[in-house]
């Protein structure tokens, strides 16, 4: 397999509605992507966009939709798709697609406008729970999260404060984003306090639903060295679904994350994750799910993550930086897009032109992680300078 | 090792449908090409500075080069019918009361096709190539919907 | 070669700006109906739900028991073997107390959705259901349950032929 890089990073801001179509979101950051490393759409030779179910934007066939926006005009072009997991599986795909030899430039793109969909995105999901046997109950996708949060904190006697740092610390490190939906400075006590949705779920440990888009350049070696001065190396991916039967599993740890991990891992020749990557933005759609997704990544024992974060070994000055971005529960929710975003922040961090979210010491390497459906899909990407 | 359905009663179907609605926005784009339509009767389009193709309706981007448009041109209601079709179902298979003509038109001075309706008479039946002009609301009806064209006919 | 990003694209609207027309937008539905097939081993799951009973599929290479059933097992990619009836009594694995409803309206009254692994299926195999006849605050993981049937008039053939899952009390 060939080696492949990222050499160029763009995205657009989050924010609870957008005016800009879904495509016109695309364009945006997809045409950033390119300026980054100065190249244009002639230099692109296939395209992979990213996006979650119709249902969220309310346009079927979305890829199809979003092809033009995402430079895919008369060219070989992808859409992918693995639920919440698809923001880092995009990058998987334009990797697989220039690894193989097939390819030597791909532009990845990933796109969502939750906004469109009334009264409320939450009616779009009702769909995953099955049909006969689960929606007939009712179900509010929170409950999945209710009842996988409540199982870790049983299992395990983790307490929702300890949770909750999870969020202050995202919220507050969003605030150097300049793309955050939701930056700001809160307290534990905020979240505790915050509205009750399903227990033990408030609405400060949920991230916001967002409109946005984010995209990546890849390439081949040849050219990475040809266009860029600092190209950043893919060195491990790895995805795994778990079945879709979620009530046979105990949801307190998530197996389908290690087994992602692990073949990421042997792909990078990584031994010791939590001595060989400096920087880690796992998947945080709700404060537990990072210390759930560390877990399951390796970096600590089931069950230790929160006292990492208690630590303050997760800050963005910390031994182990998590999230240094703001994550999904600061910068916001726009569900491929902020998948994708979290892998646009490896390469800014690797380069160290993350400005004021800069981690010290000079990375070198750093894990980007997702996870989606029910409770099902774990996706890791490992990018190193 | 399938099992054989012997009681037709006992198939079961669960009725379900996805209970949402979706707003869109028109977009940056098409914003000032439905106002211009909703208060001055014109079609704006978006041409490209550097391959020079005149979208309508205007879009953000050009989808060959990537350059980012303006909807500089404004455009009168008018042009060319590209191709149609008459119409004598509706989305439900139902027969309509009176057949429905569409057409793509491709206004002077632009070089995509707009989808819209034409008008119907027994009169003036379609023919590609044919010249076509558009049937606006009146004014105080507009809403800046791509409705506010009733239609197009034959000039 | 990368430059140095001033610029950041995207529009912010705000509620204001739908209310007062500021931007215009097109609504839209999906003017679509489903009717979902249960299917072989669903169909048959409902039929017995009818009856007052639970039941699962047994599969003789992993020796599982599968709830809710399945006519193939996913781990052995082989079809299941036998029906097996299970108790109408499990063990809450976990549980949540929600005060939303599924289009996020909020509910006075909390439900209580919880996964219960039922009696005579594999361990911890579960199905999610509902719990009543209990005060929140009292809901405990490990909790022992029992179905509470619909009469037996009244059920259609559903999950939702058993109410709720009320907590067993002891002597009781």
């Amino acid at each position: 397999m060939g080696k492949v890089a990222v050499v160029g990073a763009g995205m657009t801001r989050f924010v609870r509605r957008a005016q800009e179509t879904g495509k016109e979101l695309s364009y945006l950051a997809a045409r950033m992507a390119l300026d980054s490393c100065g190249l244009t759409l002639k230099d692109v030779d296939a395209v992979v966009v990213g996006s979650a179910p119709d249902a969220f934007d309310g346009v079927h066939m979305k890829g199809e939709y979003l092809a033009d926006g995402s430079g895919g005009w008369q060219k070989p072009t992808l859409r992918c798709f693995v639920g919440g997991a698809t923001g880092v599986f995009a990058p998987i795909v334009g990797w697989y697609h220039v690894a193989s030899g097939q390819f030597d430039t791909v532009l990845v793109v990933c796109e969502e406008k939750m906004s469109s969909c009334h009264p409320h995105p939450q009616g779009a999901f009702l769909t995953i729970f099955d049909h006969t046997t689960e929606r007939a109950l009712g179900p509010n996708l929170l409950w999945i999260f209710a009842l996988e949060m409540n199982r870790y904190m049983t299992v395990h006697g983790i307490t929702k404060e300890e949770i909750a740092l999870v969020a202050v610390k995202n919220k507050k490190n969003a605030l150097d984003h300049p793309c955050a939906h939701l930056g700001s400075e809160i307290t534990v006590d905020d979240v505790l306090n915050s509205e009750v949705m399903a227990w033990p779920v408030n609405r400060l440990d949920v991230s916001p639903a967002s409109d946005g888009a984010a995209a990546i350049v890849m390439c081949s070696e040849r050219v990475a060295k040809r266009v860029s001065d600092r190209p950043v190396w893919v060195e491990g991916v790895g995805w795994h679904l778990d079945t879709a039967y979620w009530t046979n599993r105990d949801l307190y740890y998530p197996r389908y994350v290690e087994y992602a991990a692990r073949m990421a891992y042997d792909m990078a020749g990584i031994k010791e994750p939590r001595k060989e990557i400096n920087i880690v933005e796992p998947y945080d759609p709700f404060d537990y799910k990072e210390l759930h997704h560390l877990e399951g990544l390796l970096f600590c024992k089931p069950g230790e993550a929160a006292k990492l974060t208690v630590d303050g070994v997760t800050a963005r000055d910390g031994d182990l930086p998590v999230c240094p971005s703001g994550g999904l529960l600061g910068v916001g929710n726009p569900i491929a897009a902020a998948g994708l975003m979290k892998v646009c922040e490896l390469f800014w961090q690797l380069r160290g032109e993350a400005g004021r979210r800069q981690v010290p010491g000079q990375p070198r390497r750093g894990l980007a992680q997702a996870w989606g459906d029910l409770m099902q899909v774990g996706t890791v990407v490992i990018l190193g300078i | 090792m399938r099992e054989k359905i012997t009681n037709p009663d006992a198939i079961r179907t669960w009725p379900g449908k996805v209970p949402v609605e979706y707003v869109y926005t028109v977009g940056v784009a098409s914003e000032p090409f439905f106002r211009a339509l909703m208060e001055r009767g014109r079609l704006l389009a978006s041409p490209c500075p550097e391959c020079g193709v005149r979208y309508l309706p205007p879009r953000l981007f050009c989808e060959r080069c990537f350059s980012r448009l303006e909807a500089s041109l404004e455009l009168e209601p008018r042009g060319t019918l590209e191709a149609f079709t008459v119409v004598h179902v509706d989305l439900d298979g139902n027969r309509l009361d009176e057949p429905q003509a569409y057409g793509l038109v491709r206004i002077h001075g632009a070089d995509t096709a707009l989808v819209h309706r034409l008008a119907a008479s027994d009169a003036d039946e379609p023919e590609v190539g044919m010249e076509v002009e558009a049937v606006l609301l009146p004014p105080a009806e507009r809403t800046g919907s791509i409705l506010d064209i009733r239609h197009f006919r034959p000039v | 070669m990368s430059v140095k990003i001033t610029h950041w694209p995207g529009t912010s609207l705000s509620s204001a700006d739908f209310a007062e027309g500021r931007v215009l937008t097109v609504r839209g539905g999906v003017k679509a109906e489903y009717a979902w097939d249960a299917g072989v081993a669903i169909g048959r799951y409902l039929e017995e739900l009818k009856r007052g009973r639970l039941v699962a599929r047994r599969c003789d290479g992993c020796r599982r028991v599968l709830v809710p059933p399945r006519m193939f097992c996913e781990e052995c990619f082989r079809p299941t073997d036998a029906w097996v009836r299970l108790a109408d009594t499990g063990t809450v694995q976990t549980f949540s107390i929600s005060y939303v409803r599924w289009d996020m309206v909020r509910l006075t009254e909390p439900e209580i959705p919880a996964v219960i692994a039922i009696d005579g299926a594999s361990p911890g195999y579960g199905i999610l259901h509902l719990l009543g006849e209990v005060d929140p605050k009292e809901v405990r993981v490990g909790m022992r349950v029992k179905a509470v049937w619909k009469d037996p008039a009244e059920r259609r053939g559903a999950i939702t032929d058993i109410r709720y899952w009320a907590p067993i009390r002891e002597g009781g």
